[in-house]
């Protein structure tokens, strides 16, 4: 057997995780080297999945399959497909990025509260529990491991926001987030049971592996009645329209860390749930209710990108533009055409990444000045240029600009709902504009303007550690903007079998 | 008569005696301040008990010894072996309990009660039946009212006595009444007794409706819960930990079996019974969990919430259903224990069960602030832990036998739950003391403490991730039902 990277990569957060909560709360320094050591560790190893995963030959790969419980049919089964492979990659990026912004030791500028300085040890823990599940529902082929692992993504999340959250909205906050998606994760479940009952009348075979679920031929009035629940269940985390209102206050509430991650990687994580178990395992149901998930996602797109352009503040307004983002990868998931799902996945990456770099950056600025009101802040570009042009970057790609990985994600996405529905890509190409306008004004007035004479003088550039986090996350918006190639091929390779799942629409 | 499976068959309770006779003898022995360690012998003694039992008397296919009195079979060993790890572990933790721990007689009654619990399991006739449950509950009325000087102990122990004495009596009209209409005791022939006889639908729910009075005061089923939240408020800590434990497990245990075995022809109305009284206990017990400020009193209504839970698996009737409720009752037990026990050991030094005295303890003891989490997330159903995997399994039960309104009902509860589970944590991670001075209010464990908290921590974290080994054995047990 080969070496099994997939389980390896999902446990070594789990393990760091172990070993960090060990060692004694006083060594700051050396928890943050395990967590780092860590971070790299499975970033390594999901880069060389991504660039050993053969594009050509598609389907699932790295496949490893050890029973767990044989006679109710649940294995431990992983491997990634063309969809799921840039997300693992997506979630090492993140995770390596967020243990740099949360270094917190800063030596040189005591005065500082960047960063995580109390209690590092079970911030890193509970950070590390929460990467385990992520990786874990990515690369999951079986139901109930997948629900295992989404739980496991969802609990930490309490304690990070309310105990290392913005103090004044942490614990509505984290409560009414940790709610919505329990909600949404045990209405998927019910959903999920019905299909391992169904499936076991029509075969006689009990099993949770999608790979078997996928052909069980459900009938299309059981795909019509649960597509629904399954879909918008997991689709709650990924930030749909009308239940998108936990997460603006979520990432407003969360550490630096916990916003790029909440933003960058779990956001994602719902709408890849709901397009592996939702779209994959009832594309019946998919076909009929396509309507409503594009008239739910339609309103998220133009809808969030209005709210996010009259937010003052900087985290609610990139909140809300996650919304808008997000809405633009249901929009991709409803047209359940080529087009479309290509520039969902390849926009499910390209979203991660950019607004982990605008919460990260977002994090420097209030770290400092202590105010994320925009008309309080000004002219950063003369004091922190490295995070200028990083959030330049971001906003180029937010604005789907050609060069970035932005442009590469969005087009194919308004080409499918064109070919869709042509009305709803009019309406939804209005978010564009709106986006181009909040993000322009925004940085103007943040990095250009006159700086206000209270922050004169408070004001220090970011450390080497963030430089790193801003470089890396740029690196790649812009070299898949560059090279599509990189990425797109292998994407599409992932789309065909959810085509063919569709009966080749 | 006596031959070597019937032996076998009573191994456990045998030596159960054993270790109490051995701290009758030892115990007058050791000076004052020596008697804690009558915990110690307390507990290596079940934990030999278990091995011993383990490795010699397992059983084989089920029979029934001792002249129709007592069935020898797994879903009794099962439960005999849960009993035994809830015994040493509330042992343990009793022992740092100076009002109670450091007098030899509270661990003797809780031999005796346990005992009680081990013929419960295993009694294949109504008279033996009623003898194990009398067994089990006399000595816990006493231990709930040990501290004398408590007015809430006493209290505690005064309701508990009341409430069962009542509830037993009403049972045993039950019990008398099964008798006249079937004219036998053993369980076994019960079914095909009553299939003969002039069954009646009116005859059958009066009965059931006698049975239920008795048990569901065991169990803590809404609405004969009433005696709970007072008694585990007043009983000294580990008993209430027991109580939710060991003795809801064992009612359970006689639950499914009377049941399963003894009303399958009129299955269509108990179920149906248990269904509302499920979806009762859980809407209840979550409910009034909610608006709780002692640690104490909302595991109570917890407690009840989670028979609500168990129920689901009663209501499916099924091989999976009886399943579901054994290993639920295994996850349950191990993470019952622990919350009962962190309970113990943290008020044993703030002195206080209110849950805003619990401010800061993620600051002075980290350690046992992470035990409490781990507790507390499985009691709310999230994985890793054990109550997940077993909410699952009731939950897939539940549906397989198409009660997929009384499911939706549980996920709304445990929505419920988790709410008030994380605003405990709230006060473990987020809340400081008055002064901030955490450092200098450290929460230290005895070394009782320390191991039983541990061994169970590991216990719920097992029991959530390697679930294959006890959910087949919770398989082999449930298979003896049918």
């Amino acid at each position: 057997m080969n070496f099994p990277v997939l389980s390896v990569i999902t446990f070594t957060p789990m393990a760091a995780a172990a070993i960090i909560l060990l060692m004694p709360a006083g060594k700051k320094n050396e928890i943050r080297g395990v967590a780092l050591a860590a971070a790299t560790f499975a970033l390594l190893l999901s880069f060389w999945v991504y660039f050993s995963y053969d594009a050509s030959a598609a389907g699932y790969q790295f496949v490893e399959k050890y029973n767990w419980l044989p006679v109710l049919g649940i294995s431990l089964h992983f491997g990634v497909d063309g969809m799921s492979t840039p997300l693992v990659l997506l979630t090492g990026v993140v995770m390596f990025t967020g243990v740099l912004i949360s270094w917190g030791a800063y030596d040189e500028h005591q005065h500082l509260s960047a960063g995580i300085q109390d209690r590092p040890r079970e911030f890193f823990a509970f950070l590390f529990i929460l990467a385990s599940g992520v990786f874990g529902v990515f690369v999951s082929l079986d139901l109930f491991m997948l629900f295992f692992f989404y739980e496991i993504a969802v609990f930490p999340m309490y304690l990070l926001i309310v105990i290392w959250g913005w103090i004044q909205t942490r614990e509505y906050a984290a409560m009414k987030l940790t709610l919505y998606l329990f909600i949404g994760s045990v209405v998927s479940l019910v959903g999920a049971l019905a299909m391992y009952w169904t499936n076991f009348q029509n075969t006689g075979v009990l099993t949770f592996d999608m790979t078997l679920l996928e052909n069980a031929g459900f009938s299309q009035a059981f795909q019509y009645i649960w597509f629904l629940p399954v879909f918008l269940g997991f689709a709650v985390l990924g930030g749909i329209w009308p239940f998108h209102n936990w997460s603006p206050d979520g990432h407003v509430a969360a550490p630096t860390a916990v916003s790029m991650f909440h933003a960058g990687v779990l956001m994602k994580l719902g709408a890849f749930a709901a397009l592996r178990v939702g779209i994959m395992l009832l594309p019946e149901g998919a076909k009929q209710w396509s309507w409503l998930i594009m008239i739910f996602a339609g309103v998220a797109v133009v809808y969030g990108a209005y709210i996010a352009f009259v937010q003052m503040d900087l985290k609610y307004m990139i909140g809300f533009s996650s919304v808008s983002h997000m809405g633009l990868v249901m929009l991709g998931f409803s047209t359940l055409n080529r087009a479309g799902l290509t520039g969902a996945g390849v926009q499910m990456f390209s979203h991660g990444v950019m607004t982990a770099l605008f919460f990260a950056i977002t994090g420097m600025i209030y770290d400092r000045s202590h105010t994320r009101q925009i008309p309080e802040l000004g002219g950063m570009s003369r004091i922190m240029p490295f995070a200028t042009i990083g959030f330049i970057v971001g906003g180029l790609v937010s604005m789907g600009m050609p060069g970035f990985s932005g442009f590469v994600a969005e087009f194919p996405i308004f080409m499918g709902v064109w070919g869709a529905q042509w009305l709803v890509a009019v309406i939804a190409s209005i978010s564009i504009v709106i986006t181009a306008a909040y993000i322009m004004r925004n940085i103007r007035q943040v990095f250009f303007a006159k700086m206000p004479e209270k922050l004169e003088g408070h004001m220090t550039d970011v450390t080497v550690l963030d430089k790193v986090a801003i470089v890396t996350l740029c690196a790649f918006m812009i070299v898949i903007g560059l090279y599509p190639g990189i990425m797109v091929p292998l994407v599409s390779s992932g789309v065909e079998h959810i085509l063919t799942l569709l009966g080749g629409a | 008569m006596f031959s070597a499976i019937t032996f076998l068959a009573i191994l456990p309770e045998i030596l159960i005696l054993v270790v109490a006779m051995l701290i009758l003898v030892v115990e007058p022995f050791w000076k004052a301040e020596q008697r804690r360690n009558v915990g110690w012998l307390t507990a290596g003694g079940l934990f030999a008990v278990m091995i011993i039992s383990l490795l010699f008397a397992r059983p084989g296919d089920p029979t029934t010894v001792l002249g129709g009195m007592v069935r020898f079979d797994w879903l009794g060993f099962f439960f005999k072996m849960l009993f035994l790890f809830a015994g040493a572990a509330t042992s343990l933790l009793l022992m740092d309990n100076e009002k109670v721990g450091h007098r030899g007689e509270a661990y003797l009654l809780l031999l005796a009660s346990l005992l009680g619990m081990n013929l419960m399991a295993s009694s294949a006739d109504l008279v033996m039946l009623y003898l194990a449950i009398e067994t089990t509950s006399i000595p816990l009325y006493i231990l709930s009212g040990f501290m004398l000087a408590d007015d809430n102990s006493t209290e505690a122990g005064f309701k508990y006595l009341l409430f069962g004495a009542m509830s037993s009596a009403v049972m045993l009209y039950g019990f008398s009444l099964l008798f006249g209409f079937a004219g036998t005791t053993n369980i076994y022939e019960l079914a095909s007794a009553i299939a003969a006889g002039p069954n009646t639908l009116v005859m059958a729910l009066g009965v059931i409706f006698l049975l239920l009075v008795g048990l569901g005061f065991k169990v803590s089923v809404v609405p004969f819960h009433f005696w709970a939240p007072d008694v585990y408020q007043g009983a000294p800590t580990p008993v209430a930990g027991f109580l939710s434990t060991a003795s809801k497990a064992a009612g359970f245990a006689v639950l499914v079996r009377l049941f399963f075995v003894a009303f399958p022809a009129f299955s269509q109305p108990w179920t149906m019974i248990f269904a509302v009284l499920a979806t009762v206990t859980m809407t209840v017990g979550n409910l009034l969990a909610l608006p709780q400020t002692n640690i104490k009193r909302l595991l109570a209504f917890s407690s009840i919430a989670h028979a609500g839970y168990v129920m689901i698996g009663v209501v499916s009737f099924s091989l999976l259903g009886a399943t579901s409720v054994v290993f639920y009752l295994a996850a349950y037990i191990v993470t019952n224990l622990l919350a009962f026990g962190i309970v113990m050991a943290v008020s044993r030094i703030i002195g206080s069960d209110d849950i805003k005295d619990y401010s800061g303890l993620s600051r002075r003891n980290p350690g046992l602030a992470l035990m409490m989490l781990a507790a507390f997330l499985s009691l709310a159903g999230m994985p890793p832990f054990g109550g997940f995997v077993a909410k699952v399994f009731v939950f897939a039960a539940g549906i397989q036998a198409g009660y997929v309104w009384l499911v939706v009902v549980g996920i709304v509860n445990s929505i419920v739950g988790v709410y008030y589970y994380l605003n405990v944590m709230k006060y473990v991670y987020l809340y400081r003391m008055p002064n901030e001075d955490e450092e200098k209010h450290p929460v230290p464990l005895t070394r009782p403490y320390a191991i039983a908290l541990v061994v169970l921590a590991i216990g719920v974290l097992l029991v959530g991730t390697l679930f294959a080994p006890w959910f087949s054995w919770s398989d082999t047990a449930a298979m003896n039902l049918f």
